[in-house]
């Protein structure tokens, strides 16, 4: 078979250089190395600090994507430096140099090493990050587990631990005490199983923090920084979900009335009708929700903004007062979808992490590895009650 | 072009001047807006969050909706969450039959219409670049934006997960906003918070975070010397634009920078004026902006155009 690998080329890459010890101001230093294109830009950071400069502080271990050490930025993105190929980096770069930086939102101990311990590892503790069985009634031998039901925590467990997510978190950009995507992944891997004992004080734990799941923005940040496909987001989603339709858990934050608000607005207009949302999410979803005290207080702090909009008619009184809806008939249309739905036995969702794509769709990408080894049927909609997450039953 | 139109619920309703900028610019750019005025709510992410399937059913049906509209080729909205959501929920069926199947009997049985996989839906940066082209655009500009430096601002739901919005090589829709500030004259200017989130969908829950992401944004855009941020989403326009007082206390700094919705940026290139569309709206007066139109149509000291 031909050997069709590239020959070795030169590659410049810029690091950042920083030891807070020293007192200096960050730097760039510069160097070029010679490899072939396929290698990692791991591979290129150790032969510049073999070569030119053997103060160069990378932590790396298993070079092979697993052990999660050697987590940076390469061109501004989040990535395992082991497990980025130096053409695809020299892809991206803005001036033909690899640029390489420390991860985010952790405090840096020297150049491209931060301190996992401060915040990630941190964190992940506070989300007690083991199996609470029920010692009592410990089977004789092994826990049997459903197929199914370990299939669900399948995506958290592919975590490892690399800190991308933490690194490029926005919520925690701006609030640092935000349990984080890592440590919420890490929640739902024992949420999801069935052998813990402890998923309603986990969630309602979860719930009752004020930096708890209702904290994460939304950004997708978390999903497109994870090299393993965990998707933190969509298990805070399901953590979410978890404890407000399962458990009926109400968090600190306004988070569970603002998702019913939410609904419970767009059934009765179609529209979503903004002035009723926001009193509603502080005060309860309810007509009276928007006379509560915390809706006033919220009403009362925004006052000068609610006052200028007015002015500049940006909100109008009527748009305010009087909700806009969609045509009476497909009003009617969408409040029986949302009888129809709301009131089945099982909430279905689709998690195409583990069922994958149908065969024939156009352009079809390929079901993940984690949806063949857990043996989802491609294109099926498992449909078993408690065959999580595609047929959960409502607790 | 003729489009199957989803304005969204904002831009009806906190923002109505999106709604009517983009009633203004359509004809200017051959585009025959047919509005999905039967069409429900797309969730934002929120209803999701509380049933899945409640959002997929929903949009399943906006979708089935548009496949009605006779002669549009493609489905357009003006709002980046809107996209996000309704892209979320098109990924999800398009690519199971069964639980298409499953929505679609939901949908059927309440409005006898189903959905047929693969409705092309575009947010309107997408449309601009993708259908109506960067030269036809900068053909069809009037007022070149000459000398205005503009932000742009994508906020997420637009920009990612890639994989999930065509996000690639060759389709780099997370730069489309600079290409189109180009294509109309006017100077892009980079700036960190570009591409993050504007803290709107956390403004209920940590309020201070939030106010914290706007702020800092509109900070970044004042230091790298803007004239103005531009965003095409009506909730990111919330956050720095209706919050920008709040926000501002937040950043501990003063801010004023004007937030354009982006068929407001088009407009101004193709000749229309500030008030025609819709500018006096704004909590934060877009005064530069306002002034580098008066500048171009009349010299400096002119009429402001309010």
């Amino acid at each position: 078979m031909a050997d069709t690998r590239k020959p070795a080329q030169d590659f410049t890459l810029r690091i950042r250089r920083y030891d807070p010890e020293s007192g200096e101001a960050p730097t760039w230093d510069q160097h070029t190395i010679k490899l072939e294109p396929h290698r990692s830009v791991l591979e290129g950071i150790l032969q510049a600090k073999a070569k030119f400069d053997g103060s160069i502080g990378i932590r790396c271990s298993c070079r092979a994507a697993i052990c999660g050490s050697c987590g940076v930025r390469i061109n501004g993105q989040p990535g395992l430096a082991c497990h980025t190929h130096l053409d695809k980096a020299l892809a991206t770069a803005k001036d033909g140099v690899i640029e390489v930086e420390p991860m985010g939102n952790m405090p840096i101990i020297k150049d491209l090493i931060v301190d996992m311990d401060a915040v990630h590892w941190k964190k992940v503790q506070r989300v007690t990050p083991w199996l609470l069985a029920d010692d009592e009634n410990m089977p004789e031998r092994e826990h049997v587990v459903p197929r199914e039901s370990m299939i669900d925590v399948t995506q958290s467990m592919a975590c490892i631990q690399c800190g991308a997510c933490v690194s490029d978190c926005l919520s925690m950009e701006v609030d640092p005490l935000f349990v984080g995507p890592a440590a919420l992944a890490k929640a739902y891997r024992f949420v999801g199983d069935p052998r813990d004992t402890q998923h309603f004080e986990r969630l309602k734990d979860l719930s009752e923090d004020p930096h708890g799941i209702f904290d994460c923005t939304h950004c997708f940040k978390c999903i497109e920084a994870c090299p393993k496909g965990v998707a933190p987001m969509n298990q805070i989603m399901r953590l979410r979900r978890r404890a407000s339709a399962d458990h009926g858990i109400e968090d600190r934050n306004n988070g569970v009335r603002h998702e019913h608000a939410f609904t419970t607005l767009v059934r009765q207009g179609g529209l979503l009708h903004e002035a009723e949302l926001l009193p509603r999410s502080y005060g309860g979803d309810s007509w009276f929700g928007k006379f509560h005290p915390n809706a006033g207080q919220e009403l009362i702090d925004s006052l000068p903004v609610i006052t200028k909009a007015l002015l500049r008619r940006k909100v109008t009184p009527g748009a305010a007062l009087k909700p806009h809806r969609i045509p009476k008939e497909d009003l009617k249309s969408i409040q029986r979808i949302s009888d129809v739905i709301e009131a089945r036995d099982e909430r279905i969702e689709l998690n195409l992490y583990i069922t994958g794509y149908d065969e024939e769709t156009e352009g079809a990408k390929e079901p993940n590895v984690a949806a063949v080894a857990g043996g989802g049927e491609d294109g099926a909609m498992p449909s078993a009650p408690g065959a999580d997450p595609a047929g959960r039953t409502k607790e | 072009m003729k489009v199957a139109y989803w304005p969204g619920c904002v831009s009806r309703g906190f923002t109505p001047e999106l709604h009517g900028s983009v009633a203004k610019v359509a004809p200017l750019l051959d585009i025959d807006l047919v509005e999905l005025d039967r069409a429900c709510c797309t969730g934002a992410g929120v209803i999701a969050e509380h049933n899945q399937e409640l959002a997929d059913t929903y949009n399943g049906r906006t979708f089935a909706l548009a496949q009605q509209v006779e002669g549009a080729d493609l489905m357009m909205n003006i709002c980046s969450t809107c996209q996000g959501a309704q892209s979320e929920s098109q990924e999800r069926l398009d690519a199971n039959a069964e639980y298409r199947a499953h929505v679609n009997a939901t949908i059927q049985e309440t409005d006898g219409i189903s959905y047929e996989k693969g409705i092309v839906n575009k947010n309107f940066l997408w449309l601009l670049v993708e259908e109506i082209g960067l030269d036809a655009l900068a053909s069809k500009v009037k007022k070149p934006l000459t000398d205005l430096r503009v932000g742009p601002f994508y906020g997420c739901y637009i920009v990612r997960p890639t994989a999930r919005l065509g996000i690639d090589d060759e389709n780099p829709r997370d730069t489309y906003l600079s290409k189109v500030i180009e294509a109309l004259g006017g100077t892009v200017v980079e700036y960190a918070g570009s591409h993050k989130c504007c803290g709107f969908p956390i403004i209920t829950m940590n309020k201070t975070a939030s106010l914290k992401q706007a702020g800092r944004h509109l900070g970044d855009a004042i230091d790298a010397d803007a004239d103005c941020v531009v965003t095409p989403c009506p909730l990111c326009h919330l956050n720095l634009d209706l919050q920008q007082p709040l926000a501002a206390r937040a950043a501990g700094r003063e801010l004023g920078m004007p937030v354009l919705h982006l068929p407001q940026l088009v407009g101004l290139a193709l000749g229309l004026s500030p008030k025609e569309l819709g500018m006096q709206r704004h909590v934060v007066k877009p005064t530069s902006v306002v002034d580098w139109s008066t500048s171009v149509v009349a010299g400096v000291g002119g009429d402001r155009g309010w």
